[in-house]
């Protein structure tokens, strides 16, 4: 029997809830860090299945930016965070503030530091906006990138997990921010992938009882 | 030229399926997983496993989907390869992926599996006495994989290199 991972609509409108307060929180701190205006929402969290992941960042063989972390603690699980490469590339020439005119295989060790800073202050500051919803209180290891074909990311990270978890929970993060008179805005996937039994967790903390 | 049965078939993360000539079967985007060809060259069937974990052992649960791990997809494998009537003397077998996407951490356990993956599958081969022709394991890159059957070729593709053939 496999675990359920149907969140009620109520549930993942507490998580989105959730995501907006640690995406302003993110967005807080990367401001402060950069010394500029940056804004950033969670427009749409939902759940998806695991096969359907990839398809989300534009199937296997698409290059995207991905930065993988380890979740520990109540809810276990991997956190991945998902840049297409061309955002990937904007992103890390506007954290660097160099520009990037070499392919984005070749990144610098600048920009993937870059990048696996922004992730981490992400996972840190939704992990936190959950807790202080849910009581629930998780970890991210620190994140590790890499720049290839979506479909061997995402697999590498979830394959201990696949089959025994069906389903990811998928938070949509847009960064917008300005460049001189240049509107930036990057749209990157945050997904979590529970380990068997945290979606029970995450729905009990929700408010299972009150359905 | 005798391609109008020629189909392409794709194969997904911890699949396998099998084919004929002059069709050609495709996984894309292995990482950590290895894609298994088996193929007999006299009647031009193949078959291809996306396997993504060693050992069935390892599984939580008993009801396991045999081809996510080495050793059950390599014996399903087989199994329909006979049930073809193909002799298992005959198959034969090419292997890529086993990549290591991330690099290493020590906090970070999880990430060997590629390097646990080719051990295992190349240990299964070798137990059922089916000979690897050709591989392109390891390393830190991504593969697409496309295996011709008239040809018996494997494509390996990467976003680094381009594409090669073994």
């Amino acid at each position: 029997m496999e675990e359920s991972h149907d969140l009620h609509p109520f549930q993942l409108d507490i998580l989105q809830e959730a995501g907006n307060i640690g995406a302003a929180h993110a967005a807080t701190s990367l401001s402060k860090l950069l010394d500029r205006k940056i804004q950033m929402d969670v427009p749409f969290v939902r759940t998806v299945m695991l096969q359907e992941m990839e398809a989300l960042v534009g199937g296997a063989e698409t290059c995207v930016a991905a930065a993988f972390m380890k979740i520990s603690g109540d809810a276990p699980g991997r956190m991945f965070l998902v840049f297409q490469q061309d955002e990937a590339k904007e992103l890390a020439a506007y954290l660097t503030g160099k520009s990037l005119d070499y392919p984005i295989l070749l990144m610098d060790e600048m920009g993937v530091s870059s990048l696996q800073e922004l992730a981490n202050i992400l996972a840190g500051a939704y992990l936190s906006a959950i807790a202080d919803f849910t009581s629930i209180w998780m970890q991210p290891s620190p994140p590790l990138l890499a720049i290839d074909m979506a479909g061997a990311l995402l697999s590498e990270g979830i394959a201990e997990l696949f089959q025994s978890s069906d389903a990811a929970l998928v938070i949509d993060t847009v960064l917008n921010t300005t460049k001189g008179s240049k509107d930036i805005t990057v749209a990157g996937k945050v997904f979590f992938v529970p380990e068997p039994g945290t979606f029970a967790t995450i729905c009990q903390a929700l408010g299972d009882g009150l359905l | 030229m005798n391609q109008t049965n020629a189909r392409l078939i794709t194969v997904g993360m911890a699949e396998w399926k099998h084919t004929k000539a002059p069709s050609c079967l495709r996984t894309c985007g292995l990482g950590s997983c290895v894609g298994i060809v088996l193929y007999e060259e006299q009647q031009k069937v193949a078959a291809l496993a996306h396997i993504m974990l060693p050992d069935s052992s390892l599984a939580r649960n008993k009801a396991i989907k045999r081809s996510k791990f080495a050793d059950t997809a390599v014996e399903d494998m087989i199994t329909y390869f006979i049930k073809s009537g193909c002799l298992k003397r005959r198959i034969k077998a090419k292997i890529a992926g086993g990549a290591q996407m991330f690099s290493v951490s020590t906090s970070h356990n999880v990430m060997k599996i590629g390097a646990r993956n080719i051990v295992a599958v190349e240990a299964v081969l070798k137990q059922h006495s089916i000979p690897v022709i050709a591989r392109d394991v390891g390393g830190h890159k991504g593969r697409t994989i496309t295996f011709h059957v008239s040809s018996s070729d494997l494509h390996v593709k990467t976003l680094q290199q381009g594409e090669a053939v073994i």
